[in-house]
């Protein structure tokens, strides 16, 4: 638990954990970045958020009332 | 203030763009101070025990001081080696994107029923019911939809900072400063006294801050102010895996989309966020740019990065696959503290709760704010969009939890 361990045996589990890290494969972000936001724009017509709902499906919106014209 | 990495705000005021600095050797110490004011443990000043440490040899001449200096190469080769790829920012892929239209949101419900600070909540799957937990000890579960309370339990203890719904919906978790998780089976007699069927699961040595099934209601993970995380199997109790790495306490986990695998990412007091595989307890990634704690941590819905938020009053954007930030989403006027974000269902908007008492609406691929939601009149503590995506809900320490859509 960390609360238990001393300062160096936090500092020698972060070393071993960069040692660990600096292996990792990595992809370029121009590669990667283009796929988030080409996999956002395939969901988003679906958003509800974003492109909003109409008031007769939204269960959140108030039902009733009166209309005065 | 030193900075963990290259990072690049994206300030959409000004239109500055910084460029990357070499990560500053940042000192490896963590902080222990409590959450909740507890009294600090006094730290340890003996050596470490050989026995304790069954993986590595330490040497006498291993002092704090060589190894502060290894850890800090060390750093600066990953920052380094994260920053070859760095080849391009989010936002300018995002460039021929449409913008967002303008957002109508508001508060379409408001749940009352809390006698104190709303600290957690949680969907359940039928995207109507609600669990919520307060300061006061008092876990309750909503019909959003009607905000009818459909069950009350009274915890043992105060501060429920974590609580969970079951996959099933059968049943939900919760815990908090008792340093325990524990279940409770949702009846659908009102009259049973559900505090009968509490089922012990976890057991921390500190406070429980986060809680959530996996894809099934068999098994628990956990975090806690002890500084690991848990999972645990929810019949016998038993500690299936221990996670250890962060080096102080742990405050938010979230568990990948179902489809990307076994693992989970967690955030933590020693400002770092990390991800871990869940069958090897190993840590496979580590991100330290935050300047403060983290308060939330969530995956974006491909599961291929995941968005933090701070006390260092920014939410961030990590790319898992390029395994570095990708985009941070702050402004000059925010200076609290953003205590819990998540994704819209498409991924496109990030919803950041505020120790100012608002929430925050970002363009997650272009890094602007595209709304401000003003309604609490106290901290927001948590936040989740709902399993479908129609809504997100609010809890706040105004002892309230607001439905917006």
């Amino acid at each position: 638990m960390a609360r238990d361990m001393s300062d160096k045996e936090i500092l020698k589990m972060e070393l071993d954990q960069l040692q660990k890290e600096v292996k990792t494969e990595r992809m370029p972000v121009s590669v990667t970045a283009k796929e988030l936001s080409d996999w956002v724009e395939g969901q988003v017509g679906e958003d509800p958020l974003v492109k909003g709902i109409p008031e007769d499906k939204n269960p959140y919106k108030e039902k009733g009332g009166c209309i005065i014209s | 203030m030193l900075r963990g990495s290259s990072a690049v705000a994206i300030d959409n005021e000004r239109n500055k763009h910084p460029s990357d600095v070499i990560a500053a050797a940042s000192a490896a110490r963590a902080r222990r101070s409590g959450r909740v004011g507890l009294a600090t443990a006094s730290r340890s000043t003996s050596d470490p025990h050989p026995a304790e440490m069954a993986t590595h040899e330490l040497h006498p001449n291993d002092t704090l001081t060589t190894l502060k200096m290894e850890s800090e190469n060390l750093k600066a080769k990953l920052e380094e080696e994260r920053a070859k790829l760095h080849d391009v920012e989010l936002h300018q892929v995002a460039e021929k994107i449409e913008a967002l239209g303008q957002f109508v949101m508001k508060t379409r419900r408001t749940l009352k029923g809390h006698g104190n600070k709303v600290l957690c909540m949680d969907w359940c799957k039928d995207k109507r019911r609600i669990v919520s937990s307060s300061q006061d000890g008092k876990v309750i579960v909503w019909d959003a939809f009607t905000t009818n309370k459909e069950h009350a339990v009274t915890m043992p203890c105060t501060w429920v900072m974590a609580c969970a719904y079951a996959p099933s919906g059968c049943a939900v978790a919760c815990g908090g400063l008792d340093n325990k998780c524990s279940v409770y089976p949702l009846s659908l007699d009102k009259n049973e006294n559900l505090a009968a069927k509490k089922k012990s699961v976890a057991m921390h040595t500190n406070y429980l801050s986060a809680c959530s099934f996996t894809n099934s209601d068999m098994q628990i993970l956990t975090s806690s102010g002890d500084g690991t995380c848990a999972l645990w199997d929810v019949e016998s109790g038993q500690l299936l895996q221990s996670f250890h790495g962060h080096g102080a306490d742990v405050l938010c986990l979230d568990l990948a989309p179902s489809e990307t695998g076994n693992t989970f990412v967690s955030g933590g007091c020693d400002k770092k966020a990390n991800v871990w595989d869940m069958r090897s307890g190993q840590c496979i990634q580590s991100f330290e740019t935050h300047e403060s704690d983290i308060n939330s941590v969530r995956y974006y819905p491909s599961g291929d990065a995941f968005a933090s938020g701070s006390d260092d009053a920014t939410c961030r954007l990590y790319d898992l696959r390029a395994d570095r930030e990708v985009a941070i989403y702050s402004k000059e006027s925010i200076i609290f503290g953003a205590s819990s974000v998540d994704f819209s269902l498409s991924g496109r908007l990030l919803f950041g709760g505020y120790n100012d008492y608002t929430i925050n609406v970002w363009d997650v691929l272009k890094g602007n704010r595209v709304s401000i939601l003003f309604g609490h009149e106290n901290r927001v503590s948590t936040l989740r969009v709902s399993p479908d995506g129609t809504a997100f809900c609010s809890g706040s320490w105004d002892h309230t939890l607001r439905i917006w859509a």
